[in-house]
């Protein structure tokens, strides 16, 4: 039964990093219809933006500490948001009215440059992310063991996840985001400027993915260009998993492979855990490809 | 596009092809193997543009068919090919074609569940099932797993690449310009529409995985008795990519063009490998890499019908 | 014809660049005035770390050879070509160094995947080839070509396999290996089979996938095994994490691996998680011997930072081969081949390498175990 606890508290641990990044691609799809594939790398950037910044900001605040980690963060946060405004504005607005197969591929392409200029800039071998959070020793509770990185995983996750919701919900800009969502020519004859909401939208996924890359980076210390894919196409899974569009559904989806992968992984083999995503994927699309929270989409002819 | 020449035109192919092998031995060895890599890349490019290009279905898992074939044929030659000296290029022959019957069943497997499927989801899933592939193999401690396969014969020749490369651009065009190619382009263009004309998009759909699985296959076995040793890690997504990105250059749907950008990609990593000399220390393998996905980037923002099509841009939705 | 016209042209393309391409006529490596040795290996993709390494060790090893004149009194030019870690590459460029640039030898790969894949080309146009860190018996079982300056996956796992029984006295052992690498499902079997023989017992063995960064679950199945050890085949890259969500989830019996374990990186990421591991590999940093400590001043001075088990490897083998070089008196592959064959005590700074009748490294294995953040000596096992 501790065995079992233990894997369950691993498995919300990574889930809820997956749900972060599953949040990103939601959202983007929500609004575009169009899958970004690069947003796995924003997510790898966003580590890398922090093991950066980490000396300039230790010389002005004590690192590790809450606030030190905090303004990292932020900042790292910050930087992603500009990027992937900047990806969106360059790569992607062009081609709106493009069939999604070609926007697909620019994706494509605009992942695998971001994960070679990254080898080419940052160095190919794994780089050890400095301690910004202070690490509270491991509580061992009758045979379960609470690491403090963990908790914060999880409860940052739910703190975002409430700031998401309440953007969406309470805000103009959340609400400009949902009309598009909904139906975008209805949106724009109604004043709403699909420019901005896009940039935004854009700007919101990149931050909470550069939000799970610093996450990430504390849990599992050793960052490289390449860390991104395979959570990225996790997070995607989730995100479909849960119903695309539907943020709840990219969370509870997140939070579903991670526990999943690790408990497939801790009981029946763990040597098949990279086909895991893919076989749950395969599943999902066979019984209910709307997703679990999803609707299903009529296709209008 | 002029087929009533195409008959002559694969005879022709096939007679070239074997007078050429027989002065393989005076080729050297790197240009040889480059060749041979060539027509492979010929072979995979064509059979993804049917599923691709011509039929609409975004596949990222073609790698994957090709590792199939690669493993099936490299067991076969492994287990019989030293039986006979005298039937060699028989045994060679029926292991490339067991090989390809293995991937067409693997794109079976593949075309089936994915039906109701488009666009990027279609993508994940082969990406998906491409990945699955590549496992299962990595767990296949009966084919070496993550230890690789040696294969033994080394019986890849300018024949047999070139050969089958003729034979798939042959089968491609002829299928896609006879009355039941008309299909897959239908579906292509627009599914409900076709559905609701009563053409049978189930079928097409399938037909296409099958058949670009198939050739696949043979390319993967014409790669492992030229390489000689197969990992599963090697028919990885990067793989895929390679070939996606081929057909994208040619022009989707466009069979010529989607041959020479095979040719192209291929002699390029070798062009810039000569250009930069020895001694360069890597910074070919990122740019390459940094090329091909500025490559497809702009490509897609300014042509996105190809380097190679001449027909106009493909119409919005 | 007009759409033959395209074809035609390709046609046109590819005969051009096959004519183009003539065998070199001059015997290889005859250069004018330099002798050529190829080198490939993985110096960009996932594996680019070890590539990088290794060729950093083999670069600083024909720039010492060359400071002093070179061999045969010809400077050493070495080609180094990137198989960016990639399958089918390294066939590719290596036939590329052999018929294009008419190396005289071949140094590589740090994989033995993909030291596979060229070792058979190296063997057919009677080129010898060194490869710094394979350790899959079957690279050098291709043919009497190819030769290696590390131990055996065989011999390494034997080796700690004992440790674990005999100085360590562990019974029950988990393993948990690194399903993609061929060197780390190597080594696994041989220390399974080894520790086993020995009469402990295997209890547990989970697998991850290089590049993972999550070792939770396979750690939490571990911890309910109860083992008193864990066997960690596989590279820094990992065990470093490993060792952490070891420590974070109660974890405290010892972890132990192989020679993948050596790099500074190890530490640097682990920390004080590996306090009381244990690991073999080919030499001790602490060795005084002035070979040991030139060549570590020497990378450190070049490179700015501390070598590798791949980088003093990838450095033995380009300076075994320069002996070879020298002995054999000449470029020719078949004698190198049989200078390299006879090979006895040459003084690397990974230990003594003596060629074994399979073309293998026989040399003392060094055990390490980590403490105060530092590699420190615990036992030597002698082949």
């Amino acid at each position: 039964m501790t065995e079992f606890l233990q894997q369950l508290i691993n498995g919300l641990a990574l889930g809820s990093i997956l749900a972060l990044i599953a949040l990103g691609y939601t959202m983007v799809y929500g609004i575009l219809r169009f899958i970004n594939f690069a947003h796995g790398d924003v997510f790898m950037l966003g580590a890398f933006a922090g093991y950066y910044l980490a000396p300039k900001i230790a010389a002005v605040l004590p690192l590790p500490s809450i606030a030190g980690a905090l303004v990292v963060m932020g900042i790292s946060m910050a930087v992603c948001a500009a990027l992937g405004v900047i990806i969106e504005r360059f790569a992607y607005r062009p081609l709106r009215k493009q069939p999604k197969l070609t926007v697909l591929i620019t994706a494509i392409g605009v992942s695998l440059f971001l994960e070679y200029a990254g080898q080419f800039v940052f160095g190919a071998a794994p780089k050890k992310f400095p301690a910004i959070l202070p690490a509270l020793p491991v509580t061992h509770l009758g045979g379960l063991s609470f690491n403090s990185n963990q908790i914060v995983v999880i409860a940052v996750t739910i703190f975002l996840l409430l700031a998401l919701r309440f953007i969406v919900l309470k805000t103009k800009i959340g609400t400009a985001m949902r009309a598009v969502s909904f139906n975008p020519e209805a949106a724009a004859l109604m004043g709403v400027n699909t420019d901005i909401v896009i940039s935004f939208t854009f700007a919101l996924g990149s931050a909470l993915a550069a939000a799970a890359g610093i996450l990430w980076a504390i849990n599992y210390p050793a960052i490289d260009p390449l860390m991104g894919i395979l959570p990225g196409i996790k997070a995607f899974v989730a995100a479909v998993l849960g119903g695309i569009g539907n943020l709840p559904g990219a969370a509870l989806g997140g939070v579903i492979i991670g526990v999943t992968e690790t408990l497939v992984s801790g009981y029946i083999s763990s040597t098949y855990r990279d086909a895991i995503a893919f076989a749950v994927l395969i599943l999902i699309m066979l019984v209910k490809p709307s997703g679990l929270l999803g609707k299903k989409e009529i296709e209008k002819v | 596009m002029n087929f009533r020449h195409a008959k002559t035109f694969l005879l022709g192919a096939l007679a070239l092809s074997f007078l050429i092998s027989l002065f393989g031995g005076q080729i050297s060895s790197y240009p040889l193997f480059v060749s041979y890599n060539i027509g492979i890349s010929i072979i995979m490019a064509v059979s993804l543009n049917l599923i691709n290009g011509y039929t609409g279905q975004f596949s990222l898992g073609h790698a994957g068919f090709m590792a199939v074939g690669a493993y099936t044929s490299a067991v076969i030659t492994n287990q019989f090919g030293g039986l006979n000296v005298v039937l060699a290029n028989g045994i060679f022959l029926a292991a490339l074609l067991a090989g390809g019957l293995a991937a067409a069943v693997a794109g079976l497997l593949v075309g089936i569940p994915t039906l109701r499927l488009r666009g990027d989801y279609l993508a994940i899933v082969t990406l998906g099932f491409g990945e699955i592939i590549r496992v299962i193999l990595q767990n296949m401690n009966a084919v070496g797993g993550a230890r690789g396969l040696s294969v033994a014969h080394s019986w890849t020749n300018l024949f047999w690449t070139f050969g089958f490369a003729a034979v798939t651009v042959y089968v491609v065009a002829a299928l896609v310009n006879s009355t039941y190619g008309r299909g897959f382009i239908a579906v292509h263009d627009d599914e409900i529409a076709a559905e609701a004309m009563g053409i049978n998009t189930t079928k097409y759909k399938v037909t296409a995985f099958v058949i670009g699985a198939f050739f696949a296959g043979i390319a993967g076995g014409l790669y492992a008795h030229s390489t000689q040793f197969l990992t599963p890690g090697g028919f990885g997504f990067m793989q895929s990519i390679t070939f996606v990105v081929m057909v994208i250059l040619g022009g989707m749907g466009n069979t010529v063009g989607v041959i020479l950008s095979a040719i192209l990609l291929t002699l390029l990593p070798e062009g810039l490998r000569v250009l930069a000399g020895v001694n360069h220390l890597g910074w070919i393998g990122n740019t390459r890499m940094i090329i091909y996905s500025l490559l497809l980037i702009v490509l897609m923002l300014t042509r996105p019908q190809g380097l190679f099509s001449f027909k106009k841009s493909p119409a919005p939705k | 014809m007009k759409i033959w016209r395209e074809p035609f042209l390709a046609a046109l393309a590819i005969g051009f660049f096959l004519a183009g391409c003539n065998k070199p006529s001059s015997a290889p490596g005859a250069g004018n005035d330099t002798i050529k040795v190829g080198e490939f290996a993985s110096l960009t993709g996932s594996e680019a770390t070890f590539g990088q390494s290794s060729h950093k060790g083999t670069q600083l090893a024909i720039d010492d050879i060359n400071t002093v004149g070179g061999v045969l009194g010809k400077k050493i030019e070495l080609l180094t070509e990137d198989n960016q870690s990639q399958a089918g590459q390294s066939a590719t460029v290596v036939r590329k160094l052999i018929s294009s640039d008419g190396v005289a030898a071949i140094l590589g790969e740090v994989a033995s995947s993909r030291s596979l894949e060229a070792a058979p080309i190296c063997q057919e146009n009677k080129i010898p080839m060194i490869s710094p860190s394979s350790t899959n018996p079957r690279v050098t079982e291709t043919g009497d070509y190819i030769f290696r300056v590390c131990f055996i996956d065989p011999f390494q796992g034997t080796v700690m396999a004992n440790f674990a029984h005999n100085t360590l006295k562990l019974q029950n052992v988990a393993v948990l290996s690194d399903v993609k690498s061929d060197y780390s499902l190597g080594l696994a079997k041989f220390f399974k089979e080894g520790f086993v023989a020995a009469g402990g017992k295997i209890i547990a063995d989970e697998n991850y996938s290089g590049g993972d960064k999550d070792f939770n679950a396979q750690l939490t199945a571990i911890k309910a095994a109860n083992p008193d050890g864990i066997f960690v085949p596989g590279y820094y890259t990992e065990v470093g994490l490993i060792a952490l969500q070891a420590r974070q989830l109660g974890i405290t019996v010892p972890l132990f691996g192989g020679d993948g374990w050596e790099s500074s990186s190890l530490v640097s990421i682990g920390g004080t998680a590996l306090e009381g591991d244990y690991f073999s590999t080919h030499f001790s940093p602490e060795d005084t011997s002035p070979a040991v400590q030139n060549f570590v001043k020497a990378f450190k001075t070049k490179y700015n930072e501390t070598p590798d088990a791949m980088a003093a490897l990838g450095y033995d083998s380009a300076m075994m081969l320069a002996d070879a070089i020298k002995k054999a008196g000449a470029t020719d592959g078949a004698k190198i081949r049989d200078a390299l064959a006879a090979e006895k005590n040459f003084p690397g700074v990974t230990g003594n390498i003596t060629m074994d009748a399979n073309r293998n490294a026989s040399k003392p294995a060094v055990i390490l175990t980590i403490k105060n953040g530092q590699f420190k000596y615990v036992q030597t096992v002698q082949p």
